[in-house]
């Protein structure tokens, strides 16, 4: 029995590769992140004849320069796992651009299989590709196939593991970038021949060559070693200044054309088209998906219809999931005796999981819808109409739809807001983009809005809400522009992007997609948040009523006259318990700083709670309010003793609702940032500038309010 | 001879050709790895409904790019269609 043989990936973004990897592996999939930074990391097992194979699949690529995240990890994994086989998925009806990254994987040496597929789109459009000639031309194994149909693909494996079981040897590809260039790239091998340490298993001629494309990664090892260095640079820097003088360009881009001269040869001879195709069905859906009204008009039909389609469909499974949660609270209550654990496993554990895992449907739903819109094709339309908007701010066309998933149009949810950030790849504007998520009206802050404004505002109910809508997204905007310009200063990054073709989603790979991201959703509620969810009940259960206050509550609750009258005392009870735990006593330590708000230690520690989720909220200024456990649905007695309440007003109420609006995103959030991100650091940044600026808006209101007597 | 003129001045519709890439760095890098080289045939397939970015089509697939972007293509105008 042989070993087992590994299997890269590689591929351009949309050249069908996910699909090749989900027909090759099916169901058995590990996803994780490669270490340290937010690209995914997806292996699998495929069998062949019995045999099993582990196939990973490396993140698409163009090209396998340095400059991307993706792009360096591809390059790091073939350089330092060394898989058995490469796989180099290539899109047929784009053979041209797909070709670059298959030379560039030849020129490296890797052991190469060119998978040719969407061989069927090629056709409809024309054009003929002879595989048999291709793989004379390129010297490495061709296999054509329609991965989305499961066509080839036992080929495909089988071509694969034949290359594998041969054994085969790196064998870097020479091809010529002009004499110029080449004189450059011989001299500069010639000096890294001498120093095979610090090439390791790489060619000294592909070596050289990254040298003179400029590529950082590479010059930097080559600069641990001084005396290399020293001989090696300078030889480059006069290559570049020669091909400056005489040509004008720069050597990489000198590199590029002959590479792509080179595809061109290759292609001329591979490809015919049948008939020429100027618009195709794409093109045309284009005309009308992108049109100057028509376009925006239907973008927010399609943003508003995914609402309504998240929130129809996953209506009944949510329900199903608080019922479960709360008959699992109720029987664990019935089972165990009043005290410490059973409030800490009903209130702290229970309590704080079901509330994030009761949300995983609906966060289900608006990944599916998520997940057809990119593999569509449409979410890239999105961003191209989008984009000259959000650049004005500093960000992408793309953030457009995290801004929208994250509650742009009220009820969304930051968490999957933030995951959706992942399409964006300029790393400072998704930065941006995911701070400013947290500030959309998210599912959870609308019970909080409805309580208020149905207190308050009970007359102008539809007015506020809209209202509401509005400044946060001018709230967002600005806050991201804020950040575009101090701290995530900098030149956007390029937008040149890919329209990939519109496509019909297949149901294998939306359900792929869907349960990857739920299932991480779910696992973060049962790890980080259910560590700080037994926190957050810590402190507002403890300390509990000193013993002799606690004993005389009970006398007066079992002295009561009547059932109301007992309930009330009980109410009352809980008022006084809430007020003495820690969060109680923070709220009272922070009426210092949350007076000139308009707050009392009631609202603060219903904030403080609304920090584990801002449904808590409510909850919480039901019990410090002594009403008893408020049902955030159902809030319409909290809401009439908030309008009867003295000290309570309308600017009062707005100036609260302001502050639950912007302040600390809540702890699923906050946890997801900390992953999307890779650092605690912008996590605990968004918590501080949130707040930060909730708090200096909720003052500007309060007293410029009270300033103009509205107060 | 067909006066030189950038991508960001073509209309709809129109086909031309790729004479200069003017930028180096990050953008002209990430041009080339696309595929937008001097000699390259492009036509405009449309604008976003700002009038910017434009959407072009090139050795079979469709690229976008934002038109102070497009400023650094200089391009030579072949047969509108």
């Amino acid at each position: 029995m042989s070993r087992q043989y590994t299997i890269a990936l590689a591929g351009n973004p949309n050249a069908g590769k996910t699909s090749v990897f989900n027909a090759l592996t099916g169901a058995r999939q590990h996803v994780g992140n490669y270490p340290g930074v937010t690209v995914e990391y997806k292996e699998g097992i495929a069998h062949h004849q019995g045999q099993a194979v582990e196939v990973v699949d490396l993140p698409g690529t163009y090209s396998l320069t340095a400059y991307s995240p993706e792009e360096l990890v591809a390059r790091n994994y073939l350089i330092g796992q060394r898989p058995d086989v490469v796989v180099d998925v290539v899109d047929a009806s784009n053979l041209e651009r797909n070709l670059y990254l298959a030379v560039q994987l030849m020129e490296l040496g890797v052991p190469l299989v060119i998978c040719l597929n969407m061989v069927d789109v090629a056709k409809t459009r024309g054009l003929k590709i002879d595989a048999d000639k291709l793989s004379r031309l390129l010297g490495v194994p061709v296999v054509t196939t329609v991965a989305r149909q499961n066509q080839g693909m036992k080929e495909l494996l089988a071509a694969a593991v034949e290359l594998a079981e041969s054994e085969p040897e790196w064998r870097p590809l020479n091809i010529s970038y002009g004499s110029d260039v080449d004189q450059g790239v011989d001299e500069v091998a010639t000096i890294l021949q001498g120093a095979q340490e610090r090439r390791g298993l790489l060619s000294a001629r592909w070596l050289a060559v990254k040298c003179l494309e400029g590529d950082q990664e590479v010059i930097e090892r080559v600069r641990e070693t001084p005396e290399l260095a020293e001989k090696l640079l300078p030889v480059c820097d006069r290559v570049a200044g020669h091909i400056k003088n005489t040509m004008d360009d720069n050597p990489d881009s000198i590199i590029a054309d002959y590479r792509y001269g080179y595809i061109t040869g290759i292609t001329r001879q591979v490809v015919s088209s049948e008939r020429e195709v100027r618009m195709d069905l794409s093109d045309k859906l284009d005309q009308v998906l992108t049109h100057r009204l028509l376009g925006p008009l239907l973008l927010f039909a399609v943003l508003y219809g995914i609402y309504n389609f998240v929130f129809w469909a996953s209506e009944v499974p949510v329900v199903l999931l608080e019922n479960f949660f709360g008959w699992l609270g109720g029987a664990v209550e019935g089972a165990l005796p009043p005290g410490l654990l059973r409030s800490l496993i009903v209130s702290g554990i229970i309590g704080g999981v079901g509330g994030v895992l009761g949300f995983a449907p609906l966060i289900a739903f608006m990944f599916f819808a998520i997940a057809i819109m990119e593999d569509s094709g449409y979410m890239a339309r999105v961003a191209y109409i989008m984009d000259r908007v959000l650049r004005i701010f500093g960000l992408h066309g793309n953030s457009v739809m995290a801004l929208m998933v994250g509650g742009g149009l009220s009820g969304g949810c930051a968490v999957p807001g933030v995951m959706a950030t992942r399409t964006l790849k300029d790393p400072k504007a998704r930065l941006a983009t995911i701070l400013t998520v947290p500030f959309m009206n998210c599912g959870a802050k609308l019970p909080v809005y409805s309580l208020l404004i149905a207190a308050f505002f009970a007359h102008r109910q539809a007015e506020m809400l809209f209202l509401l809508t509005l400044i946060s997204w001018g709230l967002g905007l600005g806050a991201a522009k804020l950040l575009r310009v101090t701290l995530l200063r900098g030149e956007q990054a390029p937008f040149v992007m890919e329209l990939p073709p519109y496509r019909a989603p297949t149901i294998k790979g939306l359900v792929i997609h869907t349960w990857e991201r739920t299932w991480q959703y779910a696992k973060k509620a049962g790890t980080m948040i259910l560590g700080v969810s037994v926190l957050m009940w810590a402190a507002m259960s403890f300390p509990g009523l000193p013993q002799e206050q606690d004993a005389a509550w009970q006398q007066r609750i079992s002295a009561a006259p009547s059932a109301e009258a007992r309930l009330e005392l009980k109410s009352n009870r809980a008022q006084d318990e809430l007020a003495g735990t820690i969060a109680g006593r923070a709220g009272r330590a922070l009426t210092v700083l949350t007076n000139p708000l308009g707050f009392d230690w009631r609202a603060n520690v219903a904030l403080v709670g609304g920090f584990a989720a801002k449904e808590v909220i409510v909850s919480t200024l039901g019990v410090a309010y002594s009403l008893g456990e408020v049902d955030p649905e159902h809030s319409q007695s909290l809401s009439k003793r908030l309008a009867a309440e003295k000290g309570w007003n309308p600017l009062k109420a707005f100036s609260l609702i302001i502050f639950v609006m912007v302040y600390a995103p809540c702890l699923a959030t906050v946890v997801m940032i900390r992953k999307e991100t890779g650092t605690w650091r912008w996590a605990l940044f968004s918590v501080g500038y949130n707040t930060l600026i909730a708090y200096l808006l909720a003052l500007a209101v309060f007293q410029g309010g009270r300033a103009l007597g509205l107060g | 001879m067909t006066p030189e003129v950038t991508l960001r001045q073509l209309r709809p519709g129109q086909r031309a050709v790729v004479k200069k890439v003017g930028t180096g760095g990050e953008l002209g890098r990430r041009m080339r790895e696309m595929g937008l080289l001097p000699g390259t045939e492009i036509q405009v397939i449309g604008r976003a409904p700002l009038k910017d970015p434009v959407e072009i089509k090139l050795r079979g697939y469709n690229l976008t790019l934002r038109n102070n972007e497009a400023d650094f293509i200089t391009v030579e105008i072949g047969e509108a269609s």
